[in-house]
């Protein structure tokens, strides 16, 4: 696992080496800080998917969940006069919320993850449209949420600020932090927690965890949970900012982002396998691709099809790397096994 | 390593041959060899006198020989006609390809009803039992025209009554001159249904017995070398009170059927039973897979809830499942991460999980139960058998059992790891430990057994005390007829 993050990590070095190299923008500061806000913003809801991925189901409402915990958002704060930190709580809740009945949907009533989150995935935007009415929420002039500002979209520059402002770096986004402190956290709960080796074993037989006294529903049920939950807190990061959301569109295709990332980052969507450091440099690694579609001037059209190419080609490498080193640990143990008797040959 | 060395045999038209030898005998690899699959560093393979070198899979099915693999390998979403002939359906339709269904069922009829398998040509795989399945296999070795059919541990996982079926067919196969090898660890089989074994040690042939000469201790003896018997351990001590008592207990596959059973402290318990009397539903039910449809479960006396496994596992009940690859065990994970699953939390202060103390326990379990593996960071997948089930063992040694259920301890694993396992459930016993062992092989029930209760379409058929033992009272138990002299309790 820690191989096939540091295979990715060099992915991720190059692609970013060859696209400086055709313009060097690519680290300055403003692109820097804006790729960071961006990989902390996706990063935080990949890294849920990852959690749901390792159990070897799917949650495909991510995008829907962004629009309408989004719009819920807004509209709590900037016309019902509800107290933002209130506000972010219910957005939780109401996450959490929608994990729950996804994970009671798939281990109750037995249904396939993948058709339950798609129905998500339609219900929730249906009902972030109908809650505005198609029409674009947003913040009415003047108003402003200082302090809830300068906590998702305000910028920290942490050499500034260690060394008392004697040297400056570049102001990162504060999403970005807020990703990289969950990503440390989410990192001891899935590889080193008793939940998260549980999830391991969920992931890879079910049936064997449940015989060996895992409680298999809870631990799902929580793995959903887990992921719409931080969906919830992307999406009033992804709120503050864009500052104004239309329904139709906010966050469309951002499940897939995650998911994306989760199998450039090492899991199997057949469950069992994936690490947080992959689906972190998979999150980099998209960012990164857009950046390049940008930055070296081809077609914004064309994005998409980068992304998916360069997941093409990156599985398929992976995959020719696996079959590489199992023929060579098949050919490895026959060499041992003849050694003992192969001195006399007739 | 050589798997096989310096092994000769011929088969002769309509003979049944037996093959018998521990796991690692080299079995597989003669197998393997007469089916293509791995060559041979030297010798040849002839058929009807022809050398065949460098024989293919499909070579060796185009001179006749078939395999029945103890896995089956069937569509179980296809009906039994398309399994027979998959890759040579009759077409109709010109381009289009259609598949001629009528042609196909005409075609395959023919070979049930030489079977006489009771079933259609149109019945879904899905919908016929373990040994009619087996029979859709032998099927499509006979739509092959083989001459040679080869059977491997075709009974290991069939109850009783339909095992003396699948003999009466292989008896058939004889009749129309097919040879058959029969692959099998239940040597009263092999005593039934062969004209000739061949006993393989170590990859070597080791002996080769005809007639009357094949007896069941005559085969033993050159298995292992040595004379071995499941020799009865007698329990150190009387037998304590009922630590699991099942009252009333009805499962999910047999609603309308009660089971009452009572599992006592220190005391083998043996179930007996045709393969889908109820046995393992009871089992899924005493280690909360199933919820019961009704009654009551009682540990030491009080009532005992058991909404899921983890219920069973905090109240000390532990299952050693039937499928071991499947339920037993994560093959993916490391020796050591299974045996520490069911109690991880014992190794994570502070909910993270201790490397270093998953370790010391593994170690610890392979040393006591003497798990042969390079390391306790290896695969689980990578054991044999017998291995594995000492780490499924191991999971729940490292815990406190009070009621420890065997479902087939021993199936597929070698007489000498089958030894291990009866002295550890022996020793379990004496330890005060309530054991529950479910199994099919006739000699372990009697040679492991304190107590043996016999379950029949549901419901627990009649108990038997040592004293009354046998093979017969088993069987007539198993098959729902009632004993001849007065019996219960």
């Amino acid at each position: 696992m820690v191989k096939k993050d540091l295979g990715l990590l060099v992915l991720v070095l190059v692609v970013g080496l060859f696209v400086y190299i055709r313009n060097p923008l690519f680290l300055s500061p403003i692109n820097i800080a804006n790729t960071a806000n961006l990989v902390g913003l996706f990063g935080i809801f990949a890294i849920g998917q990852g959690f749901v991925i390792i159990t070897g189901g799917i949650e495909l409402s991510v995008g829907s969940i962004i629009a309408l915990l989004g719009v819920v958002f807004i509209d709590l704060i900037a016309n019902r006069g509800v107290p933002w930190p209130l506000a972010v709580l219910i957005v939780l809740v109401l996450g959490l919320v929608m994990g729950l009945i996804h994970g009671l949907l798939i281990t109750r009533l037995k249904l396939q993850p993948f058709v339950v989150t798609l129905c998500g995935l339609l219900i929730y935007r249906g009902a972030a449209r109908f809650y505005t009415a198609d029409a674009t929420a947003g913040f009415p002039f003047g108003v402003n949420f200082p302090d809830l500002e300068r906590l998702t979209t305000g910028r920290t520059d942490i050499v500034a600020l260690v060394t008392g402002g004697a040297n400056q770096f570049i102001p990162i986004p504060h999403s970005f932090f807020v990703m990289l402190v969950l990503a440390i956290v989410m990192w001891f709960v899935l590889h080193r927690s008793v939940f998260g080796r549980y999830l391991f074993a969920i992931g890879k037989n079910e049936e064997a965890a449940r015989y060996s006294g895992i409680r298999t529903t809870r631990m799902i049920v929580a793995a959903y949970m887990i992921c719409t939950t931080l969906t919830a807190l992307a999406a009033i990061f992804f709120a503050m900012y864009t500052r104004s959301i239309l329904p139709s569109g906010h966050g469309n295709f951002y499940e897939l982002y995650a998911i994306a990332a989760a199998v450039l980052g090492g899991f199997s969507l057949r469950g069992g396998e994936g690490s947080i450091v992959g689906v972190i440099l998979g999150t980099i690694l998209l960012q990164v691709l857009q950046n390049l579609v940008n930055l070296l001037g081809i077609p914004t059209s064309l994005n998409f099809a980068v992304m998916g190419s360069v997941i093409l080609v990156g599985v398929i490498a992976d995959q020719q790397f696996k079959l590489y080193r199992e023929r060579r640990r098949i050919a490895e143990a026959a060499r041992q096994s003849m050694r003992p008797e192969s001195a006399p040959a007739e | 390593m050589v798997a096989l060395a310096d092994f000769s045999m011929d088969v002769r038209p309509g003979e049944v041959i037996g093959l018998v030898g521990e796991n690692g005998a080299g079995k597989s690899t003669l197998m393997k060899i007469l089916g293509g699959v791995t060559a041979p560093d030297r010798g040849t393979v002839e058929i009807d006198g022809v050398p065949y070198d460098g024989l293919t899979v499909g070579g060796s099915m185009r001179a006749g020989i078939a395999f029945v693999h103890q896995e089956l390998n069937l569509f179980d979403n296809l009906d039994v006609a398309a399994n027979v002939y998959i890759g040579r359906e009759p077409r109709r339709g010109g381009a289009l390809q259609l598949v001629d269904t009528k042609k196909l069922n005409a075609a395959v009829q023919p070979y049930l009803d030489r079977l006489g398998a009771s079933f259609a040509p149109t019945t879904p795989v899905s919908r016929l039992s373990l040994a009619q399945q087996q029979l859709v296999e032998i099927a499509k070795a006979l739509s092959f025209n083989s001459r040679l059919v080869i059977l491997d541990e075709p009974t290991s996982s069939l109850p009783i009554a339909e095992t003396e079926k699948l003999l009466e067919v292989v008896a058939g196969l004889r009749a129309h001159g097919i040879s058959v090898i029969f692959v099998s660890h239940r040597l009263h089989e092999i005593v039934d249904a062969c004209d000739r074994v061949v006993v393989l040690r170590d990859g070597r042939l080791v002996g080769t017995l005809e007639g009357d000469s094949i007896t069941h201790d005559a085969m033993v003896r050159l298995m292992v070398g040595r004379d071995l018997k499941v020799a009865y351990a007698p329990p150190a001590a009387a037998p304590g009170s009922a630590v699991l008592s099942a009252k009333g207990v009805r499962t999910p596959t047999y609603p309308d059927r009660e089971v009452g059973i009572d599992i006592h402290a220190g005391q083998i318990l043996g179930l007996a039973g045709l393969v889908g009397s109820g046995r393992t539903e009871l089992a899924r039910v005493l280690f909360g897979i199933d919820r019961p449809h009704g009654g009551t479960l009682l540990l030491d006396g009080q009532p005992l809830r058991l909404g899921t496994s983890s219920d069973a596992v905090k109240a000390g009940i532990f299952l050693v499942p039937e499928d071991r690859k499947g339920a037993g065990l994560l093959l993916d994970l490391s020796i050591a991460e299974n045996i520490t699953l069911p109690n991880l939390k014992a190794y994570a202060p502070n909910n993270l999980v201790s490397r270093e103390a998953e370790r010391r326990r593994a170690e610890s379990s392979r040393r006591d139960l003497d798990i042969r593996a390079t390391d306790v960071g290896a695969r689980t997948g990578s054991l044999s058998g017998g291995n594995q089930q000492k780490v499924v063992l191991a999971k729940w040694l490292a815990m406190q059992p009070k009621v420890m259920i065997f479902d087939e301890p021993t199936r597929g694993i070698d007489i000498g790891a089958k030894s291990e396992i009866y002295r550890l459930m022996r020793q379990l016993a004496d330890g005060g430990v309530a054991v529950l062992m479910i199994s099919s092989d006739m000699e372990e029930v009697i040679g492991v057994s304190d107590r043996v209760a016999v379950m029949h379409e549901g419901r627990i058929s009649g108990i038997l005390d040592r004293h009354r033992f046998s093979e017969e009272n088993i069987l007539r138990l198993a098959v729902g007829r009632p004993l001849d002299a007065a019996v219960t309790g």
